[in-house]
């Protein structure tokens, strides 16, 4: 299973890459779209993937029966995927705008300030 | 070629949102209070709350979904973000460690104990900024489409 | 107990500050106030945390009371100190030299909350003591710089900013896969637990593939040869002020990362690691004095000088000697001030003569001498003439540089040294001293530029006082290279004798 996934994280990585390389900016966000849930799946993975129970303490015990998940991997694929969400769409926006006022969506033609 | 208006209106949507849109709302009231101890809480809350407004937007149009809000949503994030940053002080005052949660019971007459903490109030804080930062971002798009 | 709220205080009080400043949104003076105020007490706050750190040792906050390794801690050393003290007083001067620069139509866009919301970003980012704190802080002063960097609207600003945030989150991605790395290795978050718990990992190989991971994505955002080139495309277009906070602050915060994560947790292989931070260096130093050398904007060439400039400071880490160190981090306390000052200086110039090509300038020394003056001071520091504050900081690195024979990093340190003083000139000569070029430009010069000359003439004066009181900031220069170099003080500070 680990296998499976290391090479899907590493399709997920090459795919990003080559689409972030492309002169469409429309495929560059869907480049940064891919990175973000690369890294997340990485984490995801390396934090182990076995079956185990909510990391939750069922009411009136105090500790977890059996063998539970990471909760620490959980909590920060969480956050970095509600960070990679708000930075998205900020670049969405950003992106759209700046295909207005450019008004081009080749990135070859943006070349104004190098 | 002529730019895409931004019409989705129908009927069956226009009747359906005015059904849903308080269930929408109290549904992401009931994950923000759930939130402390079971799944649920104020970011997943407020997602929810923001996409009521969205339903509004779609099923009317801009201006309607902005009335409902009344107030920016820019302001809603200024609120949320006070009030998160807000939780971490009580600590203080009781000479715990910045952002220690806090815990007051008060007992109400008929409805029995109320668990009042500083992680409500950061949750609900979480909760108001959710809401404004994916409108802000909402409207801004639907502003582009509007003008 | 008390006093350690202090470390949280820098961040705290820029995101209180920047969260009232959105619910008046529209109230003009009262975002002015919080804006001035605000930044001066934060100022305050954040020397408040230096001297403490100073006289009592590394100072460690359990954010809600749980105990490290567990729960995120907030940890002010001295860089980490000196550091906060530093943006603090970035944020101040341009806090100030906003209130007449910056437009309504920006401020009701939200200019100050997102001044507040980066300054809170870079503190954060220089006070945790956990890698992926450090992760989420990088990305609130990111989405800070993105709305900051596009205000206006103009297209140089959006064709800069797509680079900009493109490059950033890579970066950024990058960093997160190492973490998840590290993460998977050691299990752990925390920064001291980590560099106790990666020496006992058996493969040391991937150790080293991770550092080279940080190396990558720390280096991005720093803008080091050879991923700087998002640099000199997007930091000349926002407004001014902000091109002054960006220069001065959010390149040193991926310099800091740097040292911080190769002082601290990956120096099992020093030959290797700091051996490819040299050539880094070298190279990053190069490439960005020449590259400035065939520019003619001033901003252009200012911001090509913060790619070489950024040389010098990796040069410290990567020699990795306690005067390498001293040198990098007094290096860093120089820059950051005279590089933000240079750009409010631009700024200034474009306010009285309406633009930033050296062609279209003259004449200013005749009409201006006061500013030229305050021109020569941060210009003359930043190419290392003495007894301004560049000079002792690039003297200490050469001779750190001359102690550890690396020959090749001396030659090249001093000969950008001295091209370095060639594009200051060249802006000297075209802008001020020679005549004003014909058709004189018909712009009506603003009044009630006092403001903005204070903010100019306090940074100046904070230069001279860096280069004739060296003594002192040496000190603690030292100090923190002391910390740097011997990690177990900060292990110890955080894991240790903390029991609850």
């Amino acid at each position: 299973m680990t296998t499976l996934m290391a090479i899907l994280i590493g399709t997920f990585y090459a795919a990003a890459i080559y689409m972030m390389l492309r002169r469409s900016v429309v495929k560059l966000v869907i480049g940064l779209i891919l990175l973000s849930n690369a890294a997340n799946l990485l984490i995801f993975t390396v934090a182990g993937l076995e079956r185990g129970i909510p990391p939750l303490i069922p009411k009136g015990q105090d500790v977890i029966a059996g063998a539970a998940a990471d909760p620490l991997a959980q909590a920060v694929i969480l956050t970095s995927i509600v960070i990679g969400f708000g930075v998205l769409a900020f670049a969405v926006v950003l992106i759209h705008r700046a295909c207005e006022v450019v008004q081009t969506d080749d990135m070859n033609e943006m070349k104004g300030t190098d | 070629m002529k730019p895409r208006r931004f019409n989705m209106r129908s009927l069956i949507l226009n009747t359906g949102s005015t059904l849903l849109l308080p269930l929408l709302v109290l549904f992401s009231l009931f994950l923000l209070l759930r939130g402390h101890d079971e799944p649920g809480g104020g970011f997943i809350g407020g997602l929810v709350a923001a996409a009521a407004v969205a339903l509004k937007l779609f099923a009317e149009d801009y201006k309607a979904a902005r009335d409902m809000l009344r107030v920016h949503p820019l302001q809603l994030v200024g609120v949320g973000l006070v009030l998160a940053a807000l939780a971490s002080l009580p600590a203080l005052l009781v000479g715990q460690s910045f952002f220690t949660a806090q815990w007051w019971l008060v007992d109400l007459p008929i409805f029995g104990e109320l668990k009042l903490s500083t992680p409500l109030l950061f949750d609900i804080g979480v909760f108001l900024g959710v809401i404004g930062t994916v409108l802000t971002v909402v409207f801004t798009l639907a502003e582009a489409e509007h003008s | 107990m008390d006093l350690e709220v202090l470390v949280a205080l820098p961040i705290i009080i820029p995101l209180l500050l920047g969260a009232i400043s959105l619910t008046v949104l529209s109230n003009h003076n009262a975002q002015r106030w919080i804006g001035a105020v605000g930044t001066a007490l934060l100022l305050i706050s954040s020397i408040a945390l230096l001297f403490q750190t100073k006289d009592h040792g590394i100072q460690v906050l359990e954010v809600g009371s749980w105990p490290a390794p567990f729960g995120i801690v907030l940890v002010s050393d001295m860089l980490g100190a000196i550091m906060v003290v530093l943006a603090c007083i970035t944020g101040f001067a341009t806090a100030l030299y906003s209130l007449k620069t910056v437009r309504k139509r920006f401020e009701r866009f939200g200019y100050y909350p997102l001044l507040h919301l980066l300054l809170a970003g870079v503190n954060g980012a220089f006070l945790t003591g956990d890698i992926f704190n450090l992760y989420v802080w990088f990305e609130v002063l990111l989405v800070a710089s993105f709305a900051l960097l596009i205000l206006g609207g103009e297209r140089a600003q959006m064709e800069g900013a797509i680079k900009y945030v493109t490059l950033n989150l890579l970066s950024s991605a990058l960093f997160l896969t190492a973490i998840g790395l590290t993460y998977g290795l050691v299990g752990t978050l925390n920064m001291a637990d980590i560099a106790v718990k990666l020496g006992s990992v058996d493969d040391q190989k991937m150790v080293t593939v991770i550092g080279s991971l940080f190396l990558i994505a720390f280096a991005i955002k720093a803008a080091a040869f050879p991923l700087f080139f998002w640099l000199p495309a997007s930091y000349h277009t926002p407004q001014v002020a902000v091109s002054a906070i960006f220069a001065g602050l959010l390149t040193k915060v991926g310099v800091y990362a740097l040292y911080r994560v190769f002082t601290l947790i990956f120096t099992a292989d020093t030959g290797f690691t700091h051996e490819i931070l040299l050539w880094i260096a070298i190279l990053t130093m190069l490439t960005g004095v020449l590259g400035a050398a065939a520019q003619f904007e001033i901003r252009r060439i200012l911001s090509f000088h913060i790619i070489s400039q950024i040389g010098y400071m990796i040069l410290g880490l990567a020699l990795f000697t306690p005067l390498a160190i001293i040198g990098g981090v007094f290096y860093i306390m120089h820059h950051i001030i005279v590089k933000a000052n240079l750009f409010l200086v631009a700024g200034l110039i474009y306010r009285l003569r309406g633009s930033f090509e050296l062609k279209k300038l003259g004449g200013l020394y005749k009409d201006h001498p006061g500013l030229a003056i305050l021109f020569l001071i941060p210009a003359l520091s930043l190419a290392g003439v003495p007894p301004l504050s560049g000079f002792f900081a690039k003297f200490i690195l050469i001779k750190a540089g001359v102690e550890a024979s690396a020959w090749w990093a001396v030659g090249v340190a001093l000969l950008v040294g001295l091209l370095t003083l060639f594009s200051m000139i060249k802006i000297w000569n075209e802008a001020f001293w020679k005549g004003t070029p014909e058709p004189a430009p018909a712009i009506p010069a603003p009044t009630r530029n006092a403001l903005l000359y204070w903010t100019i003439g306090i940074l100046a004066a904070m230069t001279v006082a860096i280069g004739i009181f060296a003594q002192p900031i040496y000190v603690m220069a030292e100090m923190a290279a002391h910390q740097l170099l011997n990690p177990s003080i900060y292990i110890e500070a955080v894991l240790g004798g903390q029991t609850p």
